[in-house]
């Protein structure tokens, strides 16, 4: 429950550095600072993201 | 105790939950549905869960999991049978007007001409809605006959079949603003007033949200509505005639909140954690109860499985 920002990764996108501002699980949706991409945690520790899926006809409520 | 919660992304609120469990010692196992195979005849793997809580965005995936996991025996938060009615408009319509519970009138048509007299039956403006659909998406207000044929042609042209069941229904002529309910176990714990200068008030769309005081009168409507759909945790949408009183609008089976704590006050995923909770207990005591009789778990939970609105 401990390592708050100790873990960081490069955006799948456009390269730039990311650290999560809390401690994040994996299905998490981040927004990447550098060009704004909706990346979605694949893995918490070790941090891996990847371009979150678009939004489904389905989705919702 | 051991909770199951089904989720593709985990939004806001799903991280709630799954902190809501964990900080009263329960054992809460996220459950990506993009990693599951289910067995349709071994229910071993879910044998543990006392109650899988079902919180993923998509609508088909959900409703293919959580039929599933009630034929293997699991009691899942909300019932397949509840989000099947809520999902589809015309279903939740339909069990509103059975139930009795006052609703915009709808009128259906099944093909480009039906269509048109439907709307024509209701006069305008009329609002026209795919009968799948949330966050606002595709909700239509016809304001003449033109807009109406234009609405219908797009439909019948561009849509995929489900869009070929036209859903019209009666525009309520509410002050700027609708309400939506929080209801848990039959309960209204909260809700909040939609503002927006748009008539479309989903927060999704940009609507301003404020705490709204529920009255007995707007529990007991909303009551009435979640037992209608047989969901355990639901949020009702009201629209408010200035004449004729209070409408339900829709039942989202689903419910996105996290917007309406620091607005309401009130701990929603607290509650909906402890109303998961009381059901999972109510869950483990039937399966113990009639484990006796040495069936497997299957049939005893089939047997006995607790239903909506058993908790309360
Ligand atoms: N019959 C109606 N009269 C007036 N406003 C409506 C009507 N139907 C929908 N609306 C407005 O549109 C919004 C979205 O419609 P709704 O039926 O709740 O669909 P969704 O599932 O997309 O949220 C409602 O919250 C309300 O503001
Ligand atoms: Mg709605
Ligand atoms: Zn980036």
């Amino acid at each position: 429950m401990s390592q708050t920002a100790t873990l960081e990764t490069t955006c799948p996108e456009c390269a730039a550095s990311i650290t999560p501002p809390r401690r994040v699980l994996a299905g998490e949706v981040l927004r990447c600072p550098g060009c704004a991409a909706e990346l979605e945690v694949t893995s918490a520790n070790p941090l891996h993201l990847a371009l979150a899926p678009e939004v489904e006809e389905d989705w919702g409520e | 105790m051991h909770i199951g919660l089904l989720h593709s992304r985990i939004r806001v609120e799903e991280r709630l939950l799954i902190e809501g469990f964990a900080a009263r010692g329960i054992d809460v196992q996220p459950i990506d549905l993009r990693d599951v195979v289910f067995d349709l005849v071994d229910p071993a793997p879910w044998r543990d869960f006392d109650v899988v809580i079902d919180r993923s965005l998509s609508l088909t995936h959900s409703s293919a999991a959580v039929r599933i996991l009630e034929t293997l025996g699991v009691r899942c938060v909300n019932p397949a049978a509840a989000i099947s009615t809520c999902a589809d408009k015309l279903s939740t319509t339909l069990a509103l007007v059975r139930a009795g519970v006052p609703t915009p009138r709808v009128t259906v048509g099944l093909s480009e001409q039906s269509a048109l007299r439907a709307v024509e039956a209701l006069g305008y403006p009329a609002v026209i809605k795919p009968t799948l659909g949330s966050w606002g998406r595709l909700v239509a207000r016809a304001n003449d006959k033109d807009c109406a044929e234009a609405l219908i042609e797009h439909r019948y042209t561009l849509g995929g079949v489900h869009h070929h069941v036209l859903y019209a229904q009666e525009h309520i002529d509410k002050p700027g603003s609708d309400v939506r309910v929080f209801v848990v176990g039959g309960s209204s714990i909260a809700a909040i007033r939609r503002h927006s200068t748009h008539w479309v008030t989903n927060t999704a769309r940009g609507a301003r949200a404020e705490g709204h005081a529920v009255s007995p009168e707007l529990a007991d409507l909303c009551r009435r509505a979640v037992e209608a759909v047989g969901a355990d945790i639901a949020a009702v949408d009201i629209l408010e005639c200035p004449r004729r009183g209070a409408f339900v609008n829709e039942i989202n089976h689903s419910m996105e909140f996290r917007n309406s704590i620091d607005t309401t006050g009130v701990d929603i995923p607290g509650a909906v954690v402890e109303h998961v909770l009381r059901i999972a207990q109510v869950s483990k005591e039937t399966e113990l109860q009639t484990s006796a009789g040495q069936t497997s778990t299957l049939r005893v939970r089939q047997a006995g499985m607790p239903v909506a609105g058993a908790v309360r």
